[in-house]
């Protein structure tokens, strides 16, 4: 896939469709891929990488790079092309300027979830097939792919390509992806162990906004959190009232427009399962208002932004005793 | 040397909980990080924690001052109260070697007495590393992962904890713990020690070093052109700095409780948008210039004014946790090829 990648994007570079790539590119270690942008063969040739650690969601930096001179060419997955057609719902960029390829996907994992299973030391890795083999200094491990996925391949909602000016491999089908059973788990839980639960989670925040910053759908010019002048700008979770809100705050605004990509739950240092939040939601509008999934085509109306006669009224809050 | 069966470890640190606060690496909702011991915690298996041991002495938020306004009189009112004596346990080698670096920010005239009187209270009892990670690279700072520094040194085995003391207050700590430890010889930790020197041959950053980098060179890196495709897909969040056992800038803020002013000062990160804001605005008004900011204190600004000292222990915890995986070694590698 990698040789096919790099392959189509030198023909687009070099026949003008396109003056920059914007992609993956290696690191010191197999897993510490950074997004980049490529604007020679050279480059492609010496850095391009498309592997199972290519997790970035790389539509967010379409944003920033069509604001300048010239056509990028962009590689999504599956589920980029729902925050992609999301920031174009919203009049984030310029889809003039943009140069799409889907690619398939198999499911990421990320260094974070390989030491999770107890291996340290990782020099290397080697895919067949389903089979993934972890080198290390101290060890080799081979792991069924599907053991180390990162949770939001686990429940993947798509391999389906909702944006694309072209494709290279087949195109998928969306899933029946069971990603609601953890949102149904909280549901179930009594207020309390479920305020417990988000207490031991959100206690562990930094206030990277490491979130905030990769999410897609926050694409503020100047988020309320960073303006000085909005009298909440905050540097720091001084307390667990502001550890909660910043959060749950962040999930309201991004409600309707979240299109589940999960980069929220992947960059956080602690760990936190930001994504049940926002999950939570979705989970909650597809009840209430009928199945909608954000990003799934341009231009949509949102349940939370439209107004339709059958939608639920305020009293539900209570039928559903809090839930 | 001392040495306890690590199936007794609980009762040691029981010992240590009986006249101090005791803190141990622990594991919290998944993730490892310090956490006052109670009767039962475990040790984490983890090499080490999300947040350094940094917090304890120079914590994310804490009150300076506060200013009570009654009519035409302001009373100033200073918060702190009898700090708790307190010892941090099973810091890695790494992380207590920040320690020397952050007192040369912070216990230098004028000093900061909120970190003074923490570092006065506080006792590290370091612990030997046994299984280096790939993103280990404290060597390149002269740190020896299986010798590190501290009031207190242990060394854990398969089966005991061997303990030295260094300080006059890891004696203190260890006058305490003598009744339930046995003297012993220092065969058992050489032997560890030789292993871990072996793994540490092997890791991948075995060989990287700063050592191009310092004061003279600081207009050549500084002009680089290299930084503009290294800060390109910078998010501009705080993980490295708030990760970091050495980052130790921060902002000082008022708060208005209605009848009164809380001052507080929180950590800041130089990668936000608001770092060093000014009446003029940022300094550095883009993502390139505010990157390039971390990466010339720690690399260059800091040596030049600490006698050669980098700003980094090499604890690999910004190259685990980037969300886009760019960090000081891709950094320094990159741009010691223009030196």
């Amino acid at each position: 896939m990698q040789g096919m990648m790099i392959a189509r994007a030198k023909e687009l570079l070099q026949n003008g469709t396109v003056n920059r790539v914007l992609g993956w590119q290696t690191g010191e270690f197999v897993y510490d891929i950074t997004p980049a942008v490529f604007e020679t063969a050279e480059e492609l040739d010496e850095k391009f990488v498309y592997n199972a650690f290519c997790g970035n969601n790389l539509s967010k930096y379409l944003v920033k790079e069509t604001k300048k001179d010239g056509k990028i060419l962009v590689f999504l997955k599956p589920c980029d092309t729902y925050s992609f057609n999301q920031l174009l719902t919203e009049h984030r960029f310029d889809r003039e300027k943009v140069y799409a390829i889907g690619i398939p996907c198999d499911g990421k994992t990320s260094g974070e979830m390989v030491k999770s299973k107890g291996l340290s030391g990782i020099t290397g890795i080697d895919e067949d097939g389903d089979n993934i083999t972890v080198h290390t200094i101290y060890e080799d491990k081979t792991f069924n792919r599907d053991e180390i996925l990162e949770e939001r391949c686990r429940t993947c909602k798509s391999k389906k390509h909702v944006a694309y000016d072209e494709l290279i491999g087949e195109d998928g089908e969306v899933l029946d992806s069971h990603r609601f059973d953890m949102v149904a788990k909280l549901e179930a839980m009594t207020p309390d162990e479920r305020f417990a639960f988000w207490r031991s989670q959100l206690s562990k925040c930094i206030r990277c906004n490491a979130c905030r910053n990769v999410c897609p759908a926050c694409t503020c010019e100047k988020c309320v959190f960073d303006n000085p002048a909005s009298g909440i700008a905050q540097k720091a979770a001084a307390d667990s009232f502001e550890e909660n809100m910043f959060h749950i705050i962040r999930a309201f605004h991004v409600a309707g427009r979240c299109t589940d990509c999960g980069e929220c739950s992947r960059v956080c240092p602690q760990n936190i399962p930001l994504h049940l939040l926002n999950r939570k939601f979705i989970k909650d509008i597809d009840e209430l208002y009928g199945d909608y999934q954000a990003g799934a085509e341009v231009g949509s109306r949102a349940p939370l932004v439209n107004y339709t006669a059958e939608d639920v009224e305020p009293s539900i809050v209570y039928h559903r005793e809090g839930k | 040397m001392l040495k306890i069966s690590l199936s007794k470890i609980q009762d040691l640190f029981a010992a240590i909980a009986a006249d101090e606060a005791l803190y141990i690496p622990a594991d919290n909702a998944g993730q490892p990080q310090f956490m006052r011991w109670q009767e039962g915690l475990a040790m984490t298996d983890a090499l080490n924690t999300v947040r350094s041991a940094k917090d304890f002495f120079f914590p994310q938020t804490e009150n300076l001052v506060s200013f009570k306004i009654q009519g035409k009189s302001i009373e100033i009112v200073d918060p702190r109260t009898e700090t708790e004596d307190f010892v941090v346990f099973g810091v890695r080698a790494c992380d207590v070697r920040s320690f020397s670096i952050l007192d040369r920010v912070f216990l230098v005239d004028p000093k900061d007495t909120y970190y003074e009187n923490r570092r006065k209270h506080g006792t590290l009892v370091s612990m030997a590393c046994s299984r280096p990670a790939e993103t280990c690279f404290c060597h390149t700072f002269g740190i020896d992962a299986a010798e590190p520094e501290g009031d207190a040194v242990c060394w854990k085995t398969e089966d005991s904890l061997y303990i030295r003391a260094n300080t006059e207050k890891g004696e203190k700590l260890l006058e305490k713990l003598r009744p339930m430890m046995e003297e012993c010889g220092d065969e058992a930790v050489k032997a560890q020690q030789e292993k871990t020197h072996e793994i540490l041959g092997k890791l991948p950053l075995n060989n990287f070093t700063t050592e191009k980098f310092d004061g003279d060179v600081l207009l050549k890196v500084f002009n680089s052109d290299k930084w503009k495709s290294l800060s390109e897909a910078c998010l501009g969040c705080g993980t490295c700095t708030f990760v970091c056992p050495t980052c130790q800038c921060y902002d000082i803020r008022d708060f208005d409780t209605g009848h009164g002013v809380q001052r507080f000062r929180c950590w800041d990160s130089c990668m936000y948008s608001d770092f060093t804001l000014m009446a003029s605005g940022n300094p550095r008004t883009s993502q390139l210039e505010r990157f390039r900011q971390r990466f010339m204190h720690k690399l260059v600004y800091f040596p030049a004014n600490n006698d050669g000292i980098y700003g980094c222990v090499g604890c690999g915890r910004c190259l685990s946790k980037c969300p886009i995986s760019m960090n000081i070694v891709k950094v320094a590698k990159c741009l010691e090829g223009e030196l």
